[in-house]
């Protein structure tokens, strides 16, 4: 078996722990809870012992706990997670719901914060130990240090009356051609992804400093500098490659506090996606919900990180040594 | 000074410039930070301990702007807003605190624990480790906290169990490296027990790591409460910078324009926070004197023109 193989074996192995670390983990969570959601169904006027019965026998809490555990195994095997309580609805087509309406807001967001953050990392870098790097990276840092709910609070304080701040359509809208449809959408996407942007782009700007900084004082750069490339071109082309294997394992571990982030973000605006359901669903005490939001979540963010060990070898094939 | 000229490579000699030297830029910064850090504490004390009261309900002035009377307004209930940040100062930084400590005492022990050890324990905690930092925090905070119920003691469990691993994962790699040190491995031919060489050899070369780590994490802690606070996850009981952003979202603040609601406790949390970083900062610069020589920066040959002498 090859180096490359092995590594590759290794990393896939260590998700796949992960993945089945948080199935387990998911599953008995849930099953310490007080308050289960049975005995509030139950409590309707003239409810009985028997329909309390029936409902646990429906939702299969009667069984003991391991074999809940085989069955919950067995069903998600199936790409089954349950039904909601609150919806009557299968967990797996709802959460999938809410994820396509996360992915694209969460998407703009990262792609702004990357831009914004790489972009500010290259010229702190370039410009270090000068003022610029000092302002550069300070702003970064205090920006960072807000909390995400209050920098949406302040967006929304200053730009309620230019763009839409709840919701990801607008429900009065009559023209249904897909242009305006998807204008609306675009729209209302704008505050929800720069939150998002704003409150994560500043370790972008902070690990890209160092990373480049480092690799401003390697041979080829000098080289390069000797050769006499404009600014730009070393920048871009010599020193920003060799640092991209460190901002790209960040990034990638990041990805759990972006997806924090997002559950805040999409509250504040209400925004249709996966965090918006999990909070929805901790209020309505709706467990299969949101045991199948945090799995999905857990284990998307899981998959970046593997993700993003296929990348660095692509970009440093010496890794896998 | 003489400024970095744009034309040539910029900042890439910027050293030909004796510029912004990060060296003198460290020392204002450390001060800053714990100057910030202290008189926020004071405040918080007093807070705690002076009895305090943001005013009875009073409904003819409800969502007040700042005035003389009341420095930051009032809120929904007529109430004065600067008295609930002072009084708010305590919870908030307390939680961080020993949030941050019980993490940074799970992440010691088994970072120690795991580096010191080897074979399988260590194979074990490593994986653990890795778990909990790819792990997204604050959904995980959310379920975990909505599971326990509200309260400031599960608050504080919560966001350590979510903390500690990467203080841990940065002592290990310290614990291991010292293990190996020659002297480490004298102290044990010459009959040292484990706990001997763990307490004197390797737990002084951890701690200014920890120390790091640390104030990283309650940064860290902080945020996430104010997170957990936002979610109405903390119980309505505690008055916190996290549950008056809360309330101002909750109480439509928003709709009012009362942004003297919202802004004072993110503005507080920021400082704070920005405190923890640039003192993490600093300590690592410290700790830490390779960060500050060439091998990490650009090097670069200064020619000195002889009318200007020495330096």
């Amino acid at each position: 078996m090859s180096t490359r193989t092995s590594y590759l074996a290794g990393k896939v192995r260590v998700a796949a722990f992960g993945v089945f670390a948080t199935l387990t983990l998911n599953f008995f969570l849930f099953r310490v809870l007080p308050g289960d959601a049975v005995s509030s169904m139950a409590r309707v006027p003239d409810g009985s012992v028997e329909l309390k019965e029936a409902l646990m026998r429906q939702f299969g809490l009667d069984k003991s706990l391991w074999g809940q555990y085989l069955d919950y195994l067995a069903q998600l095997a199936q790409g089954n997670m349950g039904v909601s309580y609150a919806s009557l609805r299968p967990v797996t087509g709802e959460v999938l719901a809410a994820l396509g309406n996360t992915v694209p807001m969460t998407l703009l967001g990262i792609a702004l914060a990357i831009l914004v953050g790489t972009t500010t990392g290259v010229v702190a870098a370039w410009r270090h130990d000068t003022l610029v790097d000092s302002i550069i990276s300070n702003v970064a840092t205090v920006i960072y240090s807000a909390p995400t709910q209050w920098i949406a609070i302040m967006l929304i304080l200053a730009m309620a009356q230019y763009l839409p701040v709840s919701g990801a359509s607008d429900p009065f809208a009559f023209a249904a051609d897909a242009w305006s449809v998807a204008i609306d959408r675009l729209k209302h996407m704008i505050l929800p992804s720069l939150t998002l942007a704003l409150a994560t782009f500043g370790q972008y700007t902070l690990v890209t400093r160092s990373a480049v900084l480092a690799t401003l004082g390697d041979d080829h750069v000098a080289a390069a500098k000797a050769i006499g490339f404009p600014v730009r071109r070393i920048l871009t082309g010599y020193a920003l490659p060799n640092a991209l294997i460190p901002i790209v394992t960040l990034g990638a571990l990041s990805a759990g506090t972006v997806v924090g982030g997002s559950v805040v973000v999409e509250t504040v605006f209400s925004w249709p996606g996966i965090g918006r359901a999990m909070y929805d669903s901790i209020i309505q005490r709706d467990f299969p919900m949101l045991q199948g939001a945090l799995l999905v979540v857990t284990v998307a963010v899981i998959l970046i990180n593997l993700a993003a060990d296929i990348v660095n070898m692509k970009l440093d094939p010496r890794i896998v040594e | 000074m003489s400024p970095v000229e744009p034309t040539a490579l910029g900042g890439l000699d910027a050293s030909n410039a004796p510029a912004w030297n990060p060296g003198r830029a460290l020392g204002p910064k450390l001060v800053v930070a714990i100057v910030v850090l202290a008189s926020f504490a004071l405040v918080a004390l007093v807070g705690r301990f002076l009895n305090l009261d943001p005013g009875a309900i009073d409904v003819a002035h409800i969502f007040q702007p700042p005035s003389m009377e009341h420095w930051l307004g009032t809120d929904d209930a007529g109430r004065d807003i600067f008295m609930q940040l002072i009084i708010g100062a305590w919870p908030s930084l307390v939680v961080g605190l020993s949030a941050a400590a019980v993490a940074v005492l799970i992440g010691g022990t088994v970072g120690i624990l795991a580096g010191y050890s080897r074979g399988w324990l260590d194979l074990v905690l490593l994986r653990v480790m890795d778990y909990f930092i790819v792990v997204p925090a604050l959904p995980f905070a959310m379920v975990i906290t909505a599971v326990w119920g509200p309260g400031l003691g599960h608050m504080i469990l919560v966001i350590a169990i979510l903390l500690w691993s990467t203080t841990a994962r940065v002592v290990r790699a310290q614990v291991k490296s010292g293990r190996e040190r020659l002297y480490v491995i004298r102290a044990r031919m010459l009959g040292a027990s484990h706990l001997h060489v763990l307490l004197r050899h390797i737990l002084p070369q951890a701690l200014p790591l920890i120390g790091t780590t640390g104030s990283l994490a309650v940064a860290l802690a902080i945020l996430t409460q104010a997170a957990l606070e936002f979610f109405g996850l903390a119980g309505t009981a505690v008055l916190s910078w996290g549950s008056m952003i809360r309330f101002a979202f909750q109480r439509d603040a928003m709709l009012n324009g009362a942004w003297w609601m919202v802004a004072p406790p993110g503005i507080c949390i920021c400082i704070v926070i920005t405190a923890c970083y640039w003192l993490a900062q600093c300590l690592e610069t410290a700790l830490n004197p390779r960060l500050r020589t060439t091998d990490l920066r650009v090097r670069s040959f200064r020619v000195l023109a002889v009318s200007r002498g020495e330096r």
